[in-house]
């Protein structure tokens, strides 16, 4: 096996990164893939949160870099996909205590073992940001329609542009349909426009994502919700297949009556 | 090589200049950390800029000793090699890339307001930097002469030239042409929607335009910043 390393990152904090790497790590070992995720955000960790595991965690990713577990101690098998990994973030210690070059050699012991490793990284641009992408095969920006986090992943691109990384790819998070069609909200097209990267997701505001977070079982897993089916076809499309992306479009019955009273 | 020639400090206007040797970057960066940490008191708070001479630099190079300093406290701000790689690099982190000697007039950049100053000072009107890429968000661009971008100044981008700028594309970041006091420069782009623009001491900030983008030119007229339609003669 060659794993690939994704690593997903923002500039910008709070935008739906550990959410995007829990639900595209469950998708892609539904479909029978071996994943592994690695929370990136040492001192503030919550992907474990976020996918029910963290009762489990007895060693993380400090205790990998510096030796006091084996890599496999420290992989944590999800309780409902035997195929799904978790590397856990320390929460004690502060992002100085792995390297970029830590990163590296972790995530090419695990290479050999899985099909994909799935890297959550900080808000920022400081070490702990250089520590997710420096392994990275494919590098995923996460943001929402907003102009400062739109901001920020202009700035990461122009960053993984300098260490000559592979062009990334975009993930547009919390999409609120119906506020765009009023204009209150940035479009698809506006945030292409400024960044012109690669889209590979848009996924819509559904509030069954702060449902699931706090069960710790991620949307995609089951269930009919939109957002749950975007980060499924974000799994998809990683693996090469052509998706086309779901009409966030297709408008509610309340919008329909408005536009036909000339409201709109 | 003893550390002390691989290492040389000075006192600038701007804060403290290090000039690091030839020795490879690895050596010169350790030297660097040893010299402050035997005078950590001396270089607390410091605004550093260093001068790595024909070293080529990556991202990844300057971030780390980005941040090796500021956990010693020092600001790095800006960094001057001959090595257009690490020109490249620096720009990319929003760093300054120019020391402007301070010239009789202590004429600064930051501080570009004395009117007497006669138009040409410091401008080669021969010379441009040619910039053939997109500028995101944090890319800082400084240049004596001319600036010419093929492709956009994205928001959060900066140009600070002593000429003109030139964006053969969509200028939405922040420009100062002239930046030395020439008051005959000028910044002209496809679509110019900027954050600000300067032109020598005078500021604009452009209102939001509506409608379909169209060539434009900024210069001074009478003391203000006019914006013109491109025509074709
Ligand atoms: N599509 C969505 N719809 C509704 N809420 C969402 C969506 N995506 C994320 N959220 C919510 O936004 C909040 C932040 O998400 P998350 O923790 O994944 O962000 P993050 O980028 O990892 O943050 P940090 O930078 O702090 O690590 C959470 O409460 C999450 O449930
Ligand atoms: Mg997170």
């Amino acid at each position: 096996m060659t794993g690939t390393v994704v690593t997903i990152t923002s500039g910008k904090g709070g935008v739906g990164k550990t959410t995007a790497v829990a639900n595209i790590a469950v998708a892609l070992a539904s479909e029978g893939q071996k994943v592994v995720c690695i929370d990136g955000d040492i001192g503030l960790r919550n992907l474990d949160v976020i996918m029910g595991l963290e009762n489990r965690i007895v060693y993380d990713i400090v205790d990998v870099v510096e030796g006091r577990c084996r890599t496999r101690q420290a992989m944590i098998r999800d309780k409902r996909l035997p195929e799904l990994f978790l590397i856990p973030a320390a929460q004690t210690r502060d992002k100085n205590a792995v390297s970029p070059s830590d990163m590296v050699r972790l995530c090419d012991e695990l290479r050999g073992e899985v099909d994909w490793i799935l890297i959550d990284s900080p808000a920022g641009i400081e070490r702990g940001f250089r520590n997710a992408v420096a392994p990275a095969d494919r590098v995923l920006i996460v943001t929402n329609p907003e102009m400062s986090a739109v901001r920020d992943a202009d700035r990461v691109i122009g960053l993984l542009e300098a260490e000559e990384k592979p062009a990334p790819s975009l993930i547009i998070n919390r999409l609120n349909p119906s506020m765009v069609r009023r204009g209150d909200m940035l479009s698809v097209d506006d945030v292409y426009d400024l960044l012109r990267i690669d889209v590979i997701g848009i996924v819509p505001e559904d509030e069954n994502v702060i449902v699931a977070s706090n069960r710790g079982t991620p949307l995609a897993l089951d269930g009919k919700s939109k957002a749950g089916q975007a980060f499924r076809n974000i799994a998809r499309r990683l693996n090469g297949e052509q998706v086309p992306f779901i009409d966030l479009e297709s408008q509610s019955l309340w919008d329909r009556l408005a536009r036909l009273a000339g409201r709109k | 090589m003893a550390e002390s020639s691989l290492v040389q400090i000075k006192g600038i206007r701007d804060g403290l200049l290090v000039s690091l040797g030839e020795a490879a970057w690895p050596v010169a960066q350790r030297a660097l950390l040893e010299r402050i940490e035997s005078q950590p008191e001396f270089f607390k708070g410091a605004r550093l800029s260093l001068d790595v001479g024909a070293q080529a630099l990556r991202a990844a190079d300057l971030t780390a000793l980005r941040d090796e300093l500021s956990e010693r406290g020092i600001t790095l701000w800006a960094v001057v090699s001959t090595s257009p790689v690490t020109e490249n690099t620096a720009q990319l982190l929003g760093l300054a890339t120019r020391l402007f000697k301070p010239s009789p007039q202590r004429q600064s950049l930051s501080r570009a307001s004395d009117r007497n100053v006669s138009p040409a000072k410091g401008l080669d009107d021969e010379t441009a930097l040619w910039v053939s890429k997109t500028l995101r968000s944090g890319t800082r661009i400084e240049y004596d002469g001319h600036v010419v971008v093929f492709g956009d100044v994205n928001p959060g981008a900066e140009i600070i030239a002593g000429g003109s700028v030139i964006v053969w594309g969509r200028l939405r970041g922040f420009v100062h042409a002239g930046a030395r006091g020439n008051r005959q420069a000028v910044v002209c782009a496809l679509d110019l929607s900027p954050t600000q623009l300067r032109v020598a001491d005078e500021i604009a900030i452009p209102p939001r335009r509506s409608g379909k983008p169209q060539p434009e030119v900024v210069r001074l007229k009478d003391g203000l910043l006019q914006a013109e339609p491109w025509q074709p003669s």
